[in-house]
């Protein structure tokens, strides 16, 4: 198992020296470093000046080096706009993503578990029917159009419901203003995760469906029965404990599309976390940030996969004893 | 020896759009305490469905249609779900075919012990744990303790089957149902495996039906055979008798296609065609198109199983000496075949 752990960390540090390689690939043909700390009022011989003392004539490698040091250090770069470093804007802003990201992962796990193992269980009833085409209706439609549609019936229409921004924070530690502890907060939250969720759930509902109607069809299942289990001990330990392994790996790999989703779904709530930030910073022509933010959100994604794996592996007695799997 | 099984008339059906396949078409047999069966023939006949039927624990659109089993007094068609649950894998346990697929592979080999005991009764998981540790020792599988906290891929075929053994002997069950139990394993540890279960059931006074389209491990082991064909019982009777002078033409098939009984150098005997496919079952004697011996009346009348005269078993053919008025035969082609299996089978 530790030599299993010790692979996969291995390749999540690979995946990120690829992932820096793209954001500073981008940065050196789109940003202007120069730009960014001395505006547009600086003649074009100190530019030059600067340049040189900043390094950036060195060679690409080298320059990549240097900015791969820097980011291991924490420095990503200044934003051009929020004249901060780029690194400490993320940081305020993801408290507000991660909030929204967690409250659908819970929301989809919630749903899409038990409706999942219905369908699997009774595969010709009509809830089940119903349920099945319904999440093919919705895996269909646009992130955006079922917020916009939420939008218009919850707050426009009915008024229940507020339309956008985070509404009431707690500060629960420094730098993490949370929504989940007020009522105003919770209320802010529901539309933005739910639109969230119609992407990520009818997925779900499907692979936990089709994982259960196989794991119920096997001979392990039935020699359970024969052993005369009690039908809910078959159902959720024996065929659902063999479903967890692909739901897992898949449920990793689904939490950082998650997040690139979030980009959609904040700029339609005004919802002010790193994704709406992101999209700002390129309709700013802010380099430097709109990088930061894909190593970053790179980062979470490699982070994420990574624990996956190790779950997996503890899930899984195969992966465990032999250390590893190809 | 008191009854401890009697099956009678037992028809079991899968549902299909409009119709229905009827898999178990009447089948009629019974068990004495620790007495041994053997349910073969070939792949299809439905002998698996038949054993599953017992529990009933048959797979989906499959149901009982009529008949009735009777398991140590009680009749078991129409109970209850959680009735039968509670003699299901209790006082009647199953051993699977293929152990590499049987056991659970995300849970160990303890888990897999104790939930079993404890879904039959209040019992500790130490107790319980004691109980599994007790019968691992029994099929024979080194230092149990430690074996009980390992993942069935920590085992070798051989070992799991075992292991599916001790979990069918934990609840010391009245009846055991075997399905192909050694089929999927190693010729070598097949006849290993089969000992130790004839020993365990000896050892316990348990009723044992062994599923096999093998007719000479069945010889060995088993004291009655039933012989199925397209899901009817043709033959029934003493292991004794029917291999050393089977009636029915199939069960001559099955005898002749014994490995043993074929002198070395000549090829394995083959029983021509195929079994019918259920869907097209022949009308009359299931069993006429491939048959040697068919006369007119096997492709129109169904023939009974019956008791043969002068013999222990129960025979479902036309064509046995003694049961046919000479109208029903057709041909004088046919006749002369007649009095040559007359002959063949001393009356
Ligand atoms: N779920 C099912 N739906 C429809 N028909 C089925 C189903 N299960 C079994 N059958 C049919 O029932 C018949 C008997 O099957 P069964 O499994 O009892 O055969 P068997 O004698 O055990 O053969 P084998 O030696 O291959 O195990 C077969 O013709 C099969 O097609
Ligand atoms: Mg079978």
């Amino acid at each position: 198992m530790f030599a299993f752990i010790i692979r996969r960390v291995f390749q999540a540090l690979i995946v990120m020296l690829i992932i820096s390689l793209l954001g500073f690939a981008i940065k050196q043909s789109v940003g202007d470093p120069v730009r960014e700390i001395t505006g547009i009022s600086v003649s074009a011989e100190e530019r030059d000046a600067l340049r040189e003392k900043l390094g950036l004539n060195d060679p690409f490698l080298v320059q990549w080096v240097r900015f791969l040091d820097r980011a291991v250090h924490g420095d990503l770069g200044n934003s051009f706009y929020f004249k901060r470093p780029a690194f400490d804007v993320i940081l305020s802003k993801a408290p507000a993503t991660l909030e929204l990201v967690f409250a659908t992962a819970l929301l989809v796990i919630l749903f899409s578990v038990p409706i999942g193992i219905y369908a699997a269980v009774r595969p010709n009833a009509w809830p089940a029917r119903f349920l099945m085409g319904a999440s093919i209706v919705g895996v269909s439609i646009p992130v955006f159009l079922t917020a916009i549609l939420l939008i218009y019936i919850f707050s426009v229409t009915l008024g229940w419901l507020p339309s956008f921004g985070r509404g009431e924070l707690i500060e629960i530690f420094p730098g993490w203003k949370s929504g989940f502890f007020t009522w105003d907060g919770l209320a802010h939250l529901v539309m933005p995760s739910v639109a969230l969720t119609t992407i990520m759930l009818p997925l779900f509902i499907r692979l936990v469906r089709a994982e259960m109607k196989e794991a119920l069809e096997t001979e392990y299942v039935k020699f359970a029965r024969a052993k005369g289990l009690r039908p809910s001990r078959v159902l959720l330990l024996h065929a659902f404990k063999n479903t967890l392994l692909p739901v897992i790996t898949v449920g990793g790999v689904q939490l950082g599309i998650l997040i690139a989703f979030t980009i959609l779904t904040e700029t339609v709530f005004q919802w002010k976390g790193m994704g709406s930030m992101f999209i700002e910073s390129i309709e700013r022509a802010d380099t430097s940030l709109t990088v930061a933010y894909m190593v970053f959100v790179g980062f979470i994604f490699v982070v994420v996969n990574t624990i996956v794996d190790v779950i997996y592996g503890l899930v899984n007695p195969m992966v465990r004893v032999a250390g590893g799997r190809s | 020896m008191g009854q401890l099984l009697a099956v009678k008339d037992l028809t079991v059906k899968f549902a299909l759009r409009r119709s229905s396949l009827t898999a178990v078409n009447n089948v009629s047999f019974s068990l004495s305490r620790g007495e041994r069966m053997g349910l073969v023939g070939e792949s299809g006949a439905g002998k698996s469905v038949t054993g599953f039927s017992l529990i009933n624990l048959i797979s989906k659109p499959g149901y009982i249609d009529t008949g009735s089993i009777l398991f140590e007094g009680r009749e078991l068609t129409g109970l209850s779900d959680e009735e039968i649950r509670q003699i299901r894998g209790n006082r009647i346990t199953m051993i699977f075919q293929d152990p590499m697929m049987t056991l659970n592979p995300v849970l160990t080999i303890g888990t897999q012990m104790v939930e079993t005991l404890k879904a039959h009764g209040n019992i500790s998981t130490r107790k319980a744990e004691a109980v599994a540790i007790d019968k691992l020792r029994l099929v024979q599988i080194p230092s149990p303790e430690k074996r009980l906290r390992q993942y069935p891929h920590e085992f070798s075929g051989g070992m799991r089957q075992r292991i599916v053994i001790a979990i069918a002997l934990l609840t010391e069950p009245a009846l055991i149902i075997a399905d192909e139990p050694t089929t999927a394993l190693d010729v070598t540890i097949q006849a290993e495996i089969m000992d130790l279960l004839i020993t365990l059931c000896d050892l316990s006074k348990m009723g044992l039906i062994l599923i096999t389209h093998d007719l000479g491990v069945v010889s060995e082991v088993t004291e009655k055979i039933a012989v199925m064909y397209a899901g009817k019982i043709v033959e029934s009777g003493p292991t004794r008798s029917i291999i050393s002078d089977p009636s029915h033409p199939y069960t001559k098939g099955l005898v002749k296609a014994i490995p043993g009984n074929i002198p070395p150098g000549e090829p394995l005997h083959q029983i021509p065609g195929m079994m019918p496919t259920l869907t097209d079952i022949p009308a009359g004697c299931s069993f006429h198109p491939r048959c040697e011996y068919a006369g007119n009346i096997c492709t129109t009348q169904i023939p009974d199983l019956a008791p043969v005269p002068s013999r222990q078993s129960n025979v479902a053919c036309h064509m046995i000496s003694g049961r046919l008025a000479p109208s029903d035969i057709g041909s004088a082609a046919r006749r002369k075949r007649q009095t040559a299996i007359a002959e063949e089978l001393p009356a």
